[in-house]
């Protein structure tokens, strides 16, 4: 095993891959010399299944972290060419510029238009830098945001991907009004009229994320996190120590299952055995048909109705006790 | 120095009762460093004479200067924190919150209440920030969103005042969702018509800033507040160099369009009164604007 490959997959998936890595070097041996393989094959196979499984049933949420930043996860492109192939990319806030961190066109889901909106990480240094790392200016919620207005104006659902490890903490950020526009997205999609639905595919950044995540059902990926700050930034405030992340991640519920028990989500989406890293189509088809369950429940709703109850999800979000309540 | 450091101390507990202050009380101004007597400071609503500094303000002392005599009454008393995630880091949440009510006296970072402003009756939150840095949990996020119900039920304005540092980690994705769950009943507001005014006072950053703090009718900030989305730190950090003088001042934020007025804490009540009086006529806000759309 290569650095290379190390820098790709994460240590507690390296015995799965030098698995997979041993059944293909036996086939390309045997295909030259012409020997019988299968058996040795099949059983190399059921250990490498056993053994992902095995491995994925016990993750700690420090590697969910991992997994959820892992540099093959899919990112919102990849999911739009595997779900939209008559996707049409849309750009600008028509204010101040086009920010890369953020995509969204307009697309069809089975007989339906809709809106599709997520954050876009690169895969490299240069996609990257491109993409910011997929963490918005102002401009790109703005952007979010025209968009959602204009969809909701001729009647079409939202989908948002979430896949951000915040909003950006710069100069040119805060001067063009980061704060203000995450704000105004959470007032506007609270109360858009047309249904919206959220994913978060991979890392749910804070207010970064949040300004694409409010909607009528949200979901998360089975190794996606979401949380109000990195487990590093935690770390650093609270334990003032960066190398505390790993408690830190465990300290904050920041899992999918964490998620759905605080009533923060409307449920958990599986990956592919391994993670959605392992097979971008597979978690692109379980995204879809979640989606497509949530708007036959939701498209049938008069608006006033959905309103309603969106403002009421909100509403009850949070835990606190009364004094004189039970 | 040892004197001057127990005086120091002695302050905190002095500074809320009016009464007999003694002469010798005193601190230097942050900013300027010029020693400032507890009489003076009292008399100058805690602005610093020699360079206008505003020193922080308490909760009360907010209630006293804004609201008409006798027109307070606080409301969503008993809402306290449940510690849901269970959260430990170097210490236990719960620990932290009862030891911080000790301390303070206070149930959380805010209080919320109906009063009158130059007669004008509003519903308003006041945001503490000596209260764990003014962080929003499910607790600030429940009260403010009941407050603001408040307005839409009796159809009165809303004022948020606020300072805090943000978020409160150890409630991590539960005070995440306050922002949302704020801002969807400032939807409702926007929609019936019914204004709204936030007050940014020292600091206000974080998941308040993106989320009531910046969505005013009108936002009013304190001369020389910081108010941002990220703390300067991150954003050093993040960028690798310095940030420029005034970076994140309520001056900044005016520059930049994102206040409408940077109010001295002298003119806080009169401004309110005024403005207040422009949207609703002196006492009427039942006049529904058409919907939006
Ligand atoms: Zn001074």
């Amino acid at each position: 095993m290569d650095w290379k490959k190390k820098s790709i997959w994460l240590d507690f998936e390296l015995p799965i891959v030098e698995l997979e890595e041993r059944i293909q070097t036996l086939q390309d041996s045997a295909s030259v010399r012409g020997m019988d393989v299968d058996d040795e094959v099949e059983r190399l196979r059921a250990k490498a299944s056993r053994l992902g499984k095995e491995i994925f049933a016990k993750l700690e949420p420090w590697q969910r972290v991992q997994l959820a930043r892992h540099p093959r996860r899919p990112t919102t492109n990849d999911y739009i060419h595997h779900l939209f192939p008559d996707y049409i990319e849309l750009h600008g806030d028509r204010m101040f510029r086009d920010d890369e961190a953020i995509v969204a066109g307009m697309a069809s889901l089975g007989e339906r238009k809709v809106m599709i909106i997520g954050h876009q990480k690169g895969r490299d240094t240069k996609s990257n830098i491109r993409r910011n790392f997929g963490m918005a200016h102002p401009e790109g919620y703005r952007k979010a945001l025209r968009l959602m207005e204009m969809a909701a104006r001729f009647g079409r659902p939202v989908i948002t991907l979430i896949d951000t490890p915040g909003a950006y903490p710069g100069l040119g950020a805060e001067e063009r009004g980061q704060a203000e526009a995450i704000a105004r997205n959470l007032r506007e999609m609270s109360d858009l009229p047309v249904p919206i639905i959220c994913v978060v595919t991979g890392e749910g950044g804070s207010g970064g994320a949040l300004a694409l995540g409010v909607g009528d059902r949200v979901y998360m990926l089975e190794n996606s996190i979401y949380s109000v700050i990195s487990p590093e930034g935690c770390a650093a405030i609270l334990w003032r120590d960066p190398a505390k992340s790993k408690e830190a991640a465990k300290a904050m519920k920041l899992t999918a299952v964490d998620a759905l028990e605080l009533g923060v989500i409307d449920g958990v989406i599986p990956e592919p055995i391994g993670g959605a890293h392992r097979d971008h189509k597979a978690a692109a088809i379980a995204i879809k048909a979640v989606i497509l369950d949530a708007l036959a429940e939701l498209e049938p709703l008069p608006t006033g109705e959905l309103l309603e109850r969106r403002l009421r999800k909100y509403l009850g979000m949070g835990v606190w006790e009364e004094a004189g309540g039970d | 120095m040892s004197w001057l450091n127990e005086t120091a101390k002695g302050i905190k507990v002095l500074s809320t009762q009016k009464k007999d202050i003694p002469d010798n009380l005193w601190r230097k101004c942050p900013q300027c460093s010029e020693i400032l007597y507890h009489r003076e400071l009292d008399r100058n609503l805690w602005v610093c004479g020699a360079c206008g500094h505003h020193l922080p303000f308490t909760t009360e002392q907010y209630l006293e200067l804004l609201f008409d005599d006798g027109s307070w009454t606080e409301t969503h008393r008993g809402i306290v924190s449940k510690d849901a995630l269970d959260f430990r880091d170097v210490k236990r949440y719960r620990d932290r919150l009862r030891a911080t009510r000790l301390k303070t006296g206070k149930e959380d970072a805010v209080i919320t209440g109906r009063g009158e402003i130059g007669r004008i009756p509003v519903s308003a939150s006041i945001m503490d920030f000596s209260f764990m840095g003014g962080s929003m949990g499910s607790v600030v996020g429940e009260k403010i969103a009941r407050a603001l119900l408040d307005s839409l039920r009796y159809r009165e304005a809303a004022i948020i005042l606020s300072q805090s540092g943000g978020a409160r980690m150890q409630e991590s994705l539960l005070s995440l969702m306050q922002m949302a769950k704020t801002s969807a009943v400032l939807a409702r507001l926007r929609r019936e018509g019914i204004p709204f005014i936030s007050l940014l006072t020292n600091p206000t950053t974080g998941g308040v800033t993106a989320s009531y703090a910046t969505l005013g009718d009108l936002n009013i900030a304190e001369p020389g507040a910081l108010i941002g989305f990220a703390g300067p730190r991150v954003i050093k950090q993040t960028i690798g160099g310095d940030l420029p003088p005034g970076f994140q001042s309520s001056e900044f934020l005016l520059e930049h369009g994102m206040v409408d007025i940077i109010c001295e804490r002298k003119n806080l009540k009169k401004t309110i009164e005024s403005t207040l009086a422009w949207f609703t006529d002196g006492r009427d806000v039942s006049v529904p604007r058409p919907p939006r759309g």
